[in-house]
């Protein structure tokens, strides 16, 4: 079932266009994160479903109503801040019970709705406190606990983890993906991580300068990626261009071999970098006057050096059109 | 540490900023010394008394003037409190392209110099019939004081964002809810501190209020200027003591308000004048 659809959504910021005419359905359970460079319109998308931009043209459903002009308070679906937005003013359980309240749900199942999303966020011994005396891991479990409380159809959120620091960021990642999976609501996700990304989607929406790139699964978006911006956003990619095509081919693909034969290409050793369970080389090809990355595993156990001649080599099937 | 030794090196900086502190206190600092002497005759020192504060409750002209006072403070306080208030909401919310001269409309009565702001309400009220009273006062008040407030509400407002209001409109709150469970509390602090403001500028008050006060309307600083024609006596030296205290305690309390509500976001702001 389809939960969400957009159909020739376009927006315009002061005659100046911001996402161009597209169309998207996100199916009910799904979840779908949009993913671009800052500026390519993913987050005016979010704001347009949450209601707080309206569409210059086309229409946005949710569970096949139309829902492009209602407010925001009429739909049924939460936002996730990515500042969070906390009332300050409130203790964590006020916060969490500030969307029952406006829907002025029976008390008893407004405490009901309380304890479950704070027990899905484990922030039962903090109830009490206010935001500030939080810190940023534990202020973003309440914005999602206090989304979550209202039982939405769909989950926005917008950027929820950027300002959290790297390890923090892992761990809620797969928290989220978890609570995501338990709960089976709808989540739309935005975020420039492409990383982030990959780890938590069912589909991924690719975006830049206004345009979907791509729509597909992690491993569709990374194996066969159709343009040249979706092959160099997400993960690395060697290019290629030819006169009739533009490929790519993902740096594990090519093969680093001592001997220079003369059916393969050759190149010289620029760099060699050491990551620990892989190593790159940085490889400058004799022919065209161009570099190209390989990732070797922890299980190549030859010896490479910078300036070394090698043969370099892929197979046909791994070269991805982008382009022309 | 740094200021310690600095002081220790240069003893220029601290006699200057004593002589700076003496200059702004001393004739405060001899009023409040000089309502305590028990003499009528204001320039020699005879002994303490508290009798100046005692004679103040039974002088009817002093306790006609504070009702008055009270009555324009309360009144012109509340309603400027209430209209400054919304023009700092209405001003945020504003995208035209004519949103600074209309801030700077709104600032306007703070720059402009009293006595221009006195004369120009009294004409204004000739012109419209109006008998110069209270009525007059209260008016004149508020158009002053709702500057300040919106000054200080909207210094309150600018670090809020549109976050929060977006946040509780998406909790399925209607604008009217978004305002009284949200917008209100985080800005409650800026309306008191000020409504404190408008009351002390109101009691305070005595260029405009000259102007446009009527024979019944004296208001405490009116009375104090005209019984300092027939010489200082040390029943105003009381008078504007009680008057100095209350003024500072107010601001104390004002700006304590301030930096009470800016606590979560661990800074601490002046109040903007």
């Amino acid at each position: 079932m389809i939960m969400i659809r957009l159909e020739n959504v376009e927006k315009h910021f002061a005659g100046h266009p911001v996402v161009h005419p597209l169309s998207l359905k996100i199916e009910e359970g799904e979840f779908l994160t949009l993913l671009g460079p800052s500026g390519c319109g993913k987050t005016t998308i979010l704001r347009m479903i949450a209601g707080f931009e309206h569409p210059t043209s086309g229409v946005i459903t949710l569970d096949n109503e139309d829902m492009t002009y209602l407010p925001p308070n009429k739909r049924d679906l939460n936002l996730v801040f990515q500042h969070y937005a906390l009332f300050p003013h409130m203790t964590v359980e006020q916060n969490i019970q500030f969307g029952l309240k406006m829907k002025k749900l029976p008390v008893k199942e407004q405490r009901e709705r309380i304890d479950e999303a704070v027990r899905l966020t484990q922030l039962s011994a903090l109830t009490k406190r206010y935001p500030h005396q939080l810190s940023g891991g534990q202020q973003q479990r309440v914005a999602i606990a206090r989304a979550i409380a209202n039982k939405p159809k769909v989950l926005l959120l917008d950027e929820p983890l950027g300002a959290l620091d790297l390890q923090l960021r892992k761990n809620l990642q797969t928290e989220l993906k978890q609570l995501q999976r338990s709960l089976g609501i709808t989540f739309i996700y935005v975020t420039h991580d492409q990383e982030e990304a990959m780890m938590m989607s069912d589909r991924i929406v690719i975006m830049n300068n206004g345009r979907i790139e791509q729509i597909g699964t992690p491993k569709v978006i990374y194996e066969r990626p159709e343009t040249l911006f979706a092959a160099t956003f997400v993960g690395e990619n060697n290019i290629f261009h030819t006169e009739d095509r533009l490929y790519a081919v993902r740096p594990e693909k090519i093969r680093v071999h001592h001997e220079v034969t003369a059916d393969h290409q050759s190149g010289i050793i620029h760099d060699i970098v050491y990551l620990g369970n892989i190593h790159k080389l940085i490889i400058q090809l004799d022919e065209e006057q161009s570099f190209v990355t390989s990732v070797l595993d922890f299980t190549d156990q030859r010896t490479w050096e910078i300036g070394q001649s090698v043969g370099v080599y892929w197979a046909p099937q791994d070269e991805v059109t982008v382009g022309r | 540490m740094k200021s310690n030794t600095l002081n220790r090196k240069n003893p220029l900086l601290s006699i200057h900023s004593f002589l700076m502190m003496a200059f702004i206190y001393i004739p405060v600092i001899v009023i409040i010394v000089y309502s305590f002497n028990d003499s009528r005759l204001s320039m020699s020192w005879e002994g303490f008394t508290f009798d100046w504060y005692l004679s103040l409750l039974d002088n009817r002209n002093v306790m006609e003037a504070l009702k008055n006072s009270l009555i324009i403070a309360l009144t012109s306080t509340i309603v400027s409190t209430v209209l400054g208030t919304m023009a700092a909401i209405a001003m945020r919310k504003l995208m035209s392209k004519s949103k600074g001269a209309i801030a700077g409309l709104l600032y306007m009565p703070i720059v402009v110099p009293d006595i221009i702001m006195g004369l120009s309400l009294l004409v204004l009220f000739s012109q419209l019939g109006l008998d110069l009273g209270k009525t007059t006062v209260i008016i004149a008040h508020i158009t002053f004081s709702i500057s300040y407030v919106y000054v200080i509400v909207s210094s309150r407002m600018a670090n809020m964002g549109n976050q929060l209001e977006e946040a509780a409109s998406d909790l399925g709150a209607t604008q009217w809810e978004t305002f009284r469970y949200v917008v209100l509390p985080s800005i409650w602090p800026g309306v008191i501190a000020g409504a404190l403001i408008a009351f002390t500028l109101s009691i305070d008050d005595f260029l405009i209020s000259f102007f446009v006060a009527g024979p019944n309307s004296s208001t405490l600083p009116i009375y104090i200027y005209s019984s300092v024609k027939r010489g200082i006596s040390p029943e105003i030296n009381a008078l504007c003591t009680i008057m100095i205290l209350v003024s500072v305690a107010l601001i104390i309390l004002a700006q304590w308000l301030l930096n009470r509500g800016n606590r979560e976001e661990k800074k601490t702001s002046m109040l903007p004048f």
